[in-house]
């Protein structure tokens, strides 16, 4: 499904990404470890095509499409999902009507008519009880005031609304507690399937104790230093990241 | 002849040709005169630092329309608020329309100020009310009232609440090459009464008009006055609002400017709060493109303690266009305990469009809270970058973010038929159409 090939990204002028190759299959779940500063945040940015960020080498393909010239909404139109760690407030704007410009969005890139009024409810309704999200949440603005949590769960309700093909969950499980992660990662779990792909990206091997990988690759200085499968995941966790840079 | 010359040799005409014996004969001609010693102000003059008239005052403007013109309402209908039942005061070229206008004497008064300046029974009124918290030093309010003659005239009697908004409504038809507007508006909310008021200055073709305009309102004790203009004007015409509203004790007066259209627009408003326990609230979203030019040029007098003022202004700015907010916080030294708070934020969406702000607080009480913050920015890439990632594509992106920007101005609009009208001109003003109302 995404095949990258060695990625090079730099932000700014500074070097972040150093030759990344990563092959994910549909159905697929990889987890991208690492110490802070390794790139991982960066990685997530490049795929959702971030435009203070720049490629300047490697390939990136979505199922053999080239995504390097791609603005971040027609990413978003081909099934690419980054689930923020950091969600924007946009006060005025409901949940509901912010999801609804987002899958009408998408809808018109792919030449379709507008949803119509009663399937949007019923989806929303149907992916809110999921996820564990009431009515009232979905009339406040979006990420206005909520809660660490609440921002979270808001990003996996539009993951389950506008149903990507690749999701990236970048630190999803930070300010979380141990009930909102059992939450969040239950209602990922529930979302899998053979056609998609989740890439999660994470600091901490807790998230994935919920979301278990198929694969785990290890990044340090913009580079995939190792992969392995859920095992090397509890094995940085007991060794901590050290290890690793004594390796790389 | 220079403009501010014929306005001068034009005068006695101009009251030639109406009732000389009227209660407001005297104060036109004191009025004139400090027009004549002052004339227009310039850029030397601190407080229009950053607007010039110059261009504006440089032409020669008709200044008595012709007889009354007629419009067909479903030309019109649109700038009403045609959905709900409102009464109306309505200007074709400065001259009364009945045609559009729904006016009243029942229980309240919603007419001209011609009729209250012409008869007995308005005369204490007048006499209690006409120009009497303006500043008379101001060179433009004393241009309009000496040539003061129509606008509407409000008045709501104790404990009467106004069931219906009142819109007050100037057209102008592109009859006259170059038209100049004066009209006065005076506007009396007595005791414990409550109104809405919409005001609007709409060309119908583009042609050159620029208004002077003066409303003064006086809110009584317990008094709410919820006051709404909108400034969504082709891009010939060019408006200076000079608005003088007096509170008395326990009163509520909010004021909300959308300026969307417009060549120049300066908004002169002045807050005299005169009772204890008075709330203000000046909200402005200003959205411009173009050469557009707006000034919100802002006084709230605290002359009394325990009130609380509220000012939130947001303007958005694109393509050449230039913001100007001056916001004058005074505090007088008997004004204890007094809350005034200012907020002036603006964005810059690109590097042609300027802005200047600048709030002065002038404070001589001790036991206050006072406030004021101004900023100026551009859109948040970051967020941008979110709702992009959304599939929402970059233009409907800015919208939504405007909107998000403007949003503290557009929730405390209490018409919701206003409230939807605004946001639809702001969505097409955005060139976006986001299938729904905020």
């Amino acid at each position: 499904m995404l095949t990258i090939e060695n990625l090079h990204a730099q932000v700014e002028g500074k070097q972040i990404l150093n030759g990344i190759d990563l092959d994910v299959k549909a159905g697929e779940v990889h987890a991208i470890m690492g110490p802070n500063g390794s790139g991982k945040s960066t990685l997530s940015s490049v795929i959702a095509g971030h435009q203070d960020y720049e490629v300047n080498e490697g390939t990136m393909l979505l199922e053999g499409e080239d995504l390097s010239e791609l603005a971040p909404e027609e990413r978003a139109h081909k099934g690419i999902f980054l689930s923020f760690q950091y969600p924007v407030e946009i006060p005025g704007v409901s949940v509901t009507n912010f999801i609804k410009t987002a899958i009408n969005a998408s809808r018109k890139a792919k030449g379709l008519e507008d949803m119509a009024a009663n399937e949007m409810l019923k989806k929303i309704r149907e992916k809110s009880s999921l996820l564990g999200i009431d009515s009232r949440f979905l009339s406040r603005s979006l990420n206005q005031g909520f809660s660490g949590g609440e921002k979270k769960r808001n990003e996996i309700f539009q993951l389950a609304m506008l149903e990507p093909k690749l999701s990236i969950l970048d630190e999803t499980d930070s300010g979380l507690d141990i009930d909102a992660l059992k939450i969040v990662a239950n209602g990922v779990n529930k979302l899998r399937s053979k056609d998609n792909a989740i890439i999660v990206i994470t600091h901490y091997q807790r998230l994935l104790e919920y979301i278990v990988p198929d694969f785990v690759h290890v990044l340090f200085d913009g580079k995939i230093v190792k992969s392995g499968n859920k095992d090397l995941a509890i094995e940085l966790e007991e060794k901590g990241y050290d290890w690793i840079k004594e390796m790389a | 002849m220079e403009f501010k010359e014929k306005l001068l040799a034009s005068h006695l005409a101009f009251e030639e040709r109406i009732d000389f014996s009227d209660p407001v004969h005297q104060t036109r001609l004191e009025s004139l005169k400090t027009f004549e010693e002052k004339g227009f102000p310039s850029r030397k003059d601190e407080a229009w630092k950053y607007t010039s008239l110059n261009a504006v005052v440089r032409q020669d403007y008709a200044l008595f329309p012709k007889k009354e013109t007629t419009i067909q309402l479903k030309k019109v209908k649109k700038y009403f608020l045609y959905e709900i039942d409102t009464y109306k005061v309505v200007f074709i070229d400065g001259v009364y329309s009945p045609f559009l206008s729904d006016t009243t004497h029942d229980g309240l008064d919603v007419c001209l100020m011609s009729a209250a300046l012409s008869k007995a029974k308005y005369r204490k009124l007048i006499d209690t009310y006409f120009n009497k918290i303006t500043d008379k030093q101001d060179s433009l309010t004393a241009l309009n009232t000496s040539y003061t003659q129509e606008g509407a005239y409000v008045y709501i009697p104790k404990s009467v609440v106004a069931e219906k908004p009142i819109e007050i409504i100037h057209f102008s038809t592109g009859k006259e090459k170059a038209l100049w507007l004066q009209p006065r508006n005076l506007i009396v909310i007595d005791q414990n009464a409550q109104v809405q008021i919409l005001e609007r200055h709409q060309s119908l073709k583009e042609h050159v008009v620029v208004t002077n305009s003066v409303t003064e309102i006086y809110a009584h004790q317990d008094a709410f006055v919820d006051y709404y203009k909108i400034q969504n004007d082709l891009s010939t015409a060019s408006l200076i609002d000079n608005t003088y509203i007096s509170q008395e004790k326990n009163s509520n007066v909010r004021v909300h400017t959308f300026s969307l259209g417009g060549k120049l627009i300066r908004n002169n408003l002045n807050f005299y709060l005169k009772g204890e326990h008075c709330n203000s609230t000046l909200k402005g979203v200003t959205l411009l493109e173009d050469q557009q030019h707006v000034d919100h040029y802002t006084l709230v007098d605290h002359a009394s303690p325990n009130c609380e003022s509220h000012q939130d202004y947001k303007g958005v700015f694109s393509e050449g266009s230039k913001g100007v907010f001056n916001g004058k916080i005074l505090v007088d030294q008997i004004a204890q305990k007094t809350n005034a708070f200012q907020q002036n934020n603006n964005i810059l969406l690109d590097d042609k469009a300027t802005v200047n702000t600048k709030p002065q607080l002038e404070i001589f009480a001790d036991d206050v809270k006072c406030s004021h913050g101004c900023t100026v920015g551009q859109l948040d890439e970051d967020a941008l970058f979110y709702l992009r990632s959304r599939g929402i594509p970059k233009k409907e992106a800015k919208a939504l973010m405007t909107y998000a920007f403007a949003n503290n101005v557009l929730e405390s609009v209490e018409l919701p038929i206003l409230k939807k009208r605004i946001n639809k001109l702001i969505a097409k003003k955005l060139g976006v159409n986001l299938g729904f109302d905020l």
